[in-house]
């Protein structure tokens, strides 16, 4: 609980939830008929809206990204340390939005709504969406706001991929798109990964096929080993040493398989346990999903450069030394094929511990060029509205 | 604005596409962006320049361009520049073989190691010279493969390459009449344009 909320928070935060009827069509085929998004914002639209930012979440994110629901919350929003007056992305400047994508279980549509032809909640029934059915849905998003371009869309991870999605999909739409600690593709070893947690999960009694709600039980278990296993890959071999080396809790071997004895065994378990009562079985087979479906350069015979030759946007791509869940390689992927066409792009690579799990941790290099560009954004979008305004008189 | 990026602004065509080796602050990318309406990037491996490049609107990208420059396609840019860093680099002929291969033309900038006060230095005194322009000793100095314009116009000849242009200037980068007797003794820095 924060007896103070810091004086570079955003502060208490209220989530809304916007319905929208027009049936959004899907790259599986299906149609969602009507659906829910909910999203919060921060700071103030201008009038002619140019200082709107979108904030895309990754595997296990949601709308929830800054700020404090309650003084009684015992953390801020997932992305707090980037977000907030003064913060790299400053709601003294820009309008932020933070969504729960559609499949999510944070209060927009997903599998545990109730499906309107059955009555009952979607389950497994619930579509697969892909990162380009997601974009299409923040397009619908930025409509109801009064948004026709984004000063910048903003993710990390599966994040980074819905903003390198808004640009090659609709170029006129952003300004700018920021990929931090993501990838073109996933690669062989990611899908392997995400095999794992689905099988986990799957694997588990209590899962029914995913009916579970229907029978009052959740498939705990596989939930939470499915999270352990995205766990360690979200952080790095040298991250868990200096965490944890091999500590033991009670200071000697027990010789018994029947509790944790590691430090890191405890850690695991614990992150595992907290996951699997706060998350949804279903969303999580649904993100992995998407994050294997990803390949935006499929669609332009498998070449990344004529798929990006489409953005018009000006491009930050950011990478963490020890992120191997998408290691600085798989960033300059991005960064060659923007290169080869000729787009504005600018990356670095940090140094950073922390594996995949840096992009949401603060880091004095990181910070400062994150607020590099974000500044270089609101005096693009500041000129915008100066010249609009001029035009207009 | 420095005078050899004044220089080297004069070859670079409006328009072009141009990459700039080690581009530090993104001083001759900003001047060419705003004046010329060039478009291009630099590549850079110190923390402070990258940051300061993000913040002028300068695209660039971090990396060793001693680790190659492999990922980048043949003939990709009208212009290759590399400022002062040619004697840094493990392998200088390598390096101006791949600009060469990504760069229909290529600018390189480098101090004269044949210059007459090095020269003087090393004869005189017995030892690797130090001056305010080149501030380093021999153990913690980046340039490890000092060169004379002699020396580079021979690489030039051994690899087919044509140089199209040369200004050599004194170490403020001046251009004096005087260099132009004798380059390779009383000419500090070099700008050459290269090209295939």
């Amino acid at each position: 609980m924060p007896s103070d909320i810091p004086a570079d928070s955003i502060g208490l935060v209220t989530p809304e939830t916007l319905h929208f009827d027009t049936p959004l069509a899907l790259s599986c085929g299906r149609v969602l008929e009507s659906y829910d998004l909910v999203i919060e914002t921060y700071g103030k639209l201008n009038a002619d809206a140019s200082n709107a930012v979108l904030i895309c979440h990754a595997l296990s994110g949601h709308h929830h990204a800054a700020g404090y629901h309650s003084m009684e919350d015992r953390k801020p929003g997932w992305w707090d340390s980037a977000i907030g007056p003064g913060k790299p992305i400053d709601t003294n400047r820009f309008f932020v939005v933070a969504l729960n994508n559609l499949g999510g279980c944070h209060g927009s549509t997903g599998p545990k709504s109730i499906n309107p032809e059955t009555g009952k909640p979607y389950g497994p029934d619930f579509p697969i969406f892909t990162v380009k059915d997601w974009v299409n849905s923040q397009v619908r998003l930025a409509d109801r706001l009064g948004v026709s371009q984004w000063a910048a869309v903003i993710g990390g991870s599966l994040g980074g991929m819905q903003a390198m999605q808004w640009a090659i999909d609709y170029p006129d739409r952003l300004r700018n798109c920021l990929m931090i600690a993501a990838a073109p593709k996933l690669s062989a070893q990611n899908i392997a990964f995400n095999e794992v947690a689905r099988q986990a999960i799957s694997k588990d009694p209590m899962f029914h096929s995913g009916h579970y709600y229907e029978h009052g039980v959740v498939p705990k278990t596989g939930l939470a080993l499915a999270r352990m296993v995205g766990h360690i890959t979200y952080l790095s071999d040298d991250g868990m040493r200096e965490k944890f080396g091999r500590e033991l809790r009670a200071g000697k071997l027990s010789f018994d398989f029947n509790n944790p004895q590691f430090e890191v065994e405890s850690y695991l378990q614990y992150q595992g346990e907290r996951f699997s009562t706060s998350f949804d079985a279903n969303t999580y087979l649904l993100m992995t999903k998407a994050l294997d479906y990803f390949d935006p350069a499929a669609e332009y015979g498998h070449d990344l450069v004529a798929a990006l030759s489409h953005a018009t946007c000006r491009f930050l791509v950011v990478s963490f030394t020890t992120d191997w869940r998408f290691s600085p390689e798989r960033s300059r992927e991005t960064v060659d094929a923007l290169v080869a066409a000729q787009k504005e792009v600018s990356y670095a690579e940090i140094e950073s511990a922390h594996g995949h799990d840096a992009f949401l941790i603060p880091n004095p290099r990181y910070m400062a060029i994150f607020a590099a560009y974000m500044n270089r954004v609101d005096a693009e979008s500041k000129a915008l509205a100066n010249k609009e305004s001029n035009h207009a008189s | 604005m420095r005078a050899d990026l004044e220089i080297i602004q004069e070859w670079i065509r409006p328009g072009s596409q141009v990459l700039d080796l080690g581009c530090g602050d993104g001083e001759l990318l900003a001047n060419l962006k705003s004046q010329k309406n060039v478009g291009g990037y630099g590549l850079e491996i110190d923390q402070d320049n990258i940051t300061t490049c993000i913040e002028k609107g300068v695209s660039v990208v971090e990396q060793d361009i001693d680790r190659g420059l492999a990922s980048i396609r043949d003939s990709s840019f009208d212009t290759v520049v590399m400022t002062q860093a040619l004697q840094t680099m493990h392998r200088p002929d390598q390096t101006v073989e791949e600009m060469l291969r990504i760069g229909k033309e290529c600018i390189v900038t480098f101090p004269n190691f044949a210059h007459w006060r090095a020269r003087f230095y090393l004869a005189f005194r017995g030892r690797m010279p130090v001056s305010k322009f080149l501030p380093y000793t021999w153990y913690n100095t980046p340039n490890i493969h000092f060169c004379t314009f002699d020396d580079f116009e021979r690489l030039c000849v051994e690899h087919n390459i044509r140089i199209l242009d040369r200004t050599v200037v004194d170490h403020k980068l001046r251009d004096r009449w005087w260099i132009r007797l004798w380059p390779n003794m009383l000419g500090e820095i070099a700008i050459y344009r290269i090209t295939r």
